[in-house]
């Protein structure tokens, strides 16, 4: 099957793509989700902070993925695939998708990655201790309190102060799980400074800067974290030790972005921080595929993600020699 | 009194130094725009959050429903809020923007869904 243009992910970069590149004078657009439903990681960041730059509106992740899920829907030219998995891109922007009972085989005139970012784990930033269940990264312990319904534990230590575990403090708190404390390697928080007010200081859950959790204890389930300080040279400060009992460790210490399809594609890829090696915003490397949103690079807010990812449907769309209004050519 | 709040209206995140008596608030400086200075006002007499967090469904298409309150609430509030809004179940489908329970323990904001929720 020949396809104009395809993107992979319907989140918010995914979904101002397609668009942006409609406006453009796209007339085909695939929109390839493996979820079962568009918006992406909005759907489990529940929160208010989305929004003010592009609606001038505070509103949830939810509610801002809703309005262009809409828009999405609205427009003929855009076909959604939902529950649809890209499992093979190559440099000539074959591709193949799994979607429920079928297999299906595209020739793309263009390929946007809207594919998003992953967690740093654990490994990541080896800290110390036994392996024991109750560690979970930041954004997962979200997916499994907002979407899935459940709680990760009852007492909860966190490990980084990025934005996600910010959020995640206040959000375990509102649901009655004691956080205990926030726990951060550099001198100055990762996060937003209204996350640490509004998620922190709110809820009186202490930040410990320049700490590091330096070992988890526990058999089967966590049972205490060790924090220490950190001195200048990197090492911990001897007698700085204190324990911190505890269930559940969430892990907040950034993202990385997905960029498999693209090494698939044979894209480069800059190991350092896996973003495709590009010569302009959401280029790669291979003519024709584009990246955007957080596969490019991680972004702090939502809004930059929408106006950076219709420019790559723009580019897109110029590829392919779209024009806006083929009645009148500009 | 003197006291440093950083401005949560938006993502800037400014760092208000606020000059107040008690609960009277006097003045403000470091707000790079007006609603800083409202917000500097409201933190000094009775500070509000919107609350936002999940309702259970039953028989609907996702099972965490996600909702905000329409307005405001006081601060000092929010955790109760939030238990009271663990003991609701949604079990028929609402549109975004739909009002999941009115009058929210009588704060005068009601409960508004953030997403649909269909049948499966
Ligand atoms: S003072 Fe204005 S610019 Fe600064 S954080 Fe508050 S709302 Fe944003």
């Amino acid at each position: 099957m020949r396809r104009e243009l395809v993107i992979v992910g319907g989140g918010p970069a995914g979904m101002a793509a397609a668009l942006a590149a409609r406006a453009a004078g796209v007339r085909d657009v695939l929109l390839l989700e493996r979820d079962s439903c568009l918006g992406g990681i909005l759907n489990q960041c529940i929160h208010p902070g989305f929004g003010l730059h592009y609606f001038k509106q505070e509103l949830t992740g939810p509610e801002y993925a809703g309005r262009f899920a809409d828009l999405v829907r609205q427009d003929p030219g855009i076909e959604v695939s939902l529950n649809s998995f890209v499992s093979k891109l190559d440099g000539s922007l074959e591709l193949s998708y799994l979607r429920p009972g079928a297999l299906v085989d595209v020739k793309a005139g263009a390929v946007i990655l809207a594919t998003g970012c992953r967690e740093r784990t654990r490994e990541m930033i080896t800290i110390p201790g036994m392996r024991p269940a109750g560690v979970f990264p930041a954004g997962l312990a979200q997916k499994m309190v907002n979407i899935e319904g459940w709680l990760p534990g009852t007492e909860a230590v966190i490990a980084g102060s990025g934005d996600i575990g910010l959020i995640m403090a206040r959000r375990l708190t509102l649901e009655g799980v004691k956080v205990k404390a926030v726990v951060e390697i550099k001198p100055e928080p990762s996060g937003l400074a209204r996350n640490v007010a509004q998620c922190l200081d709110d809820f009186g859950i202490p930040l410990y800067l320049r700490h590091r959790i330096s070992f988890i204890h526990g058999a089967d389930r966590v049972s205490k974290v060790t924090v220490s300080r950190v001195a200048e040279n990197g090492s911990d400060e001897p007698g700085s030790s204190f324990d911190i009992a505890c269930d559940t460790v969430l892990v907040s210490v950034g993202l990385i972005p997905e960029n498999e399809l693209l090494e698939m594609a044979g894209g480069a890829v800059d190991r350092r921080n896996n973003t495709p090696v590009s010569a302009g915003v959401n280029l790669t490397s291979v003519p024709g595929l584009f990246a955007c949103g957080n596969a490019f690079k991680v972004y702090d807010l939502a809004d930059s993600v929408t106006a950076d990812s219709a420019l790559a449907g723009r580019l897109a769309a110029e590829y392919l020699g779209a024009s806006p209004s083929p009645e009148e050519p500009v | 009194m003197k006291r440093v709040i950083t401005c949560i209206s938006c993502p800037k995140g400014c760092r208000l130094e606020i000059e107040a008596d008690g609960k009277a608030f006097v003045s403000v400086s470091g707000n790079k725009c007006p609603r800083g200075a409202e917000y500097a006002r409201r933190e000094t007499e009775a500070p509000l959050r919107v609350l936002t967090t999940c309702v259970l469904t039953r028989g609907l298409d996702i099972k965490m429903l996600p909702v905000r309150t329409s307005g405001p609430i006081p601060l000092e509030r929010l955790a109760e809020a939030a238990a009271a809004v663990r003991r609701l179940t949604v079990t028929t489908p609402v549109k975004a923007g739909a009002v999941v329970a009115a009058d929210l323990l009588g704060l005068g904001v009601d409960l508004v869904a953030c997403r649909r929720a269909g049948k499966p």
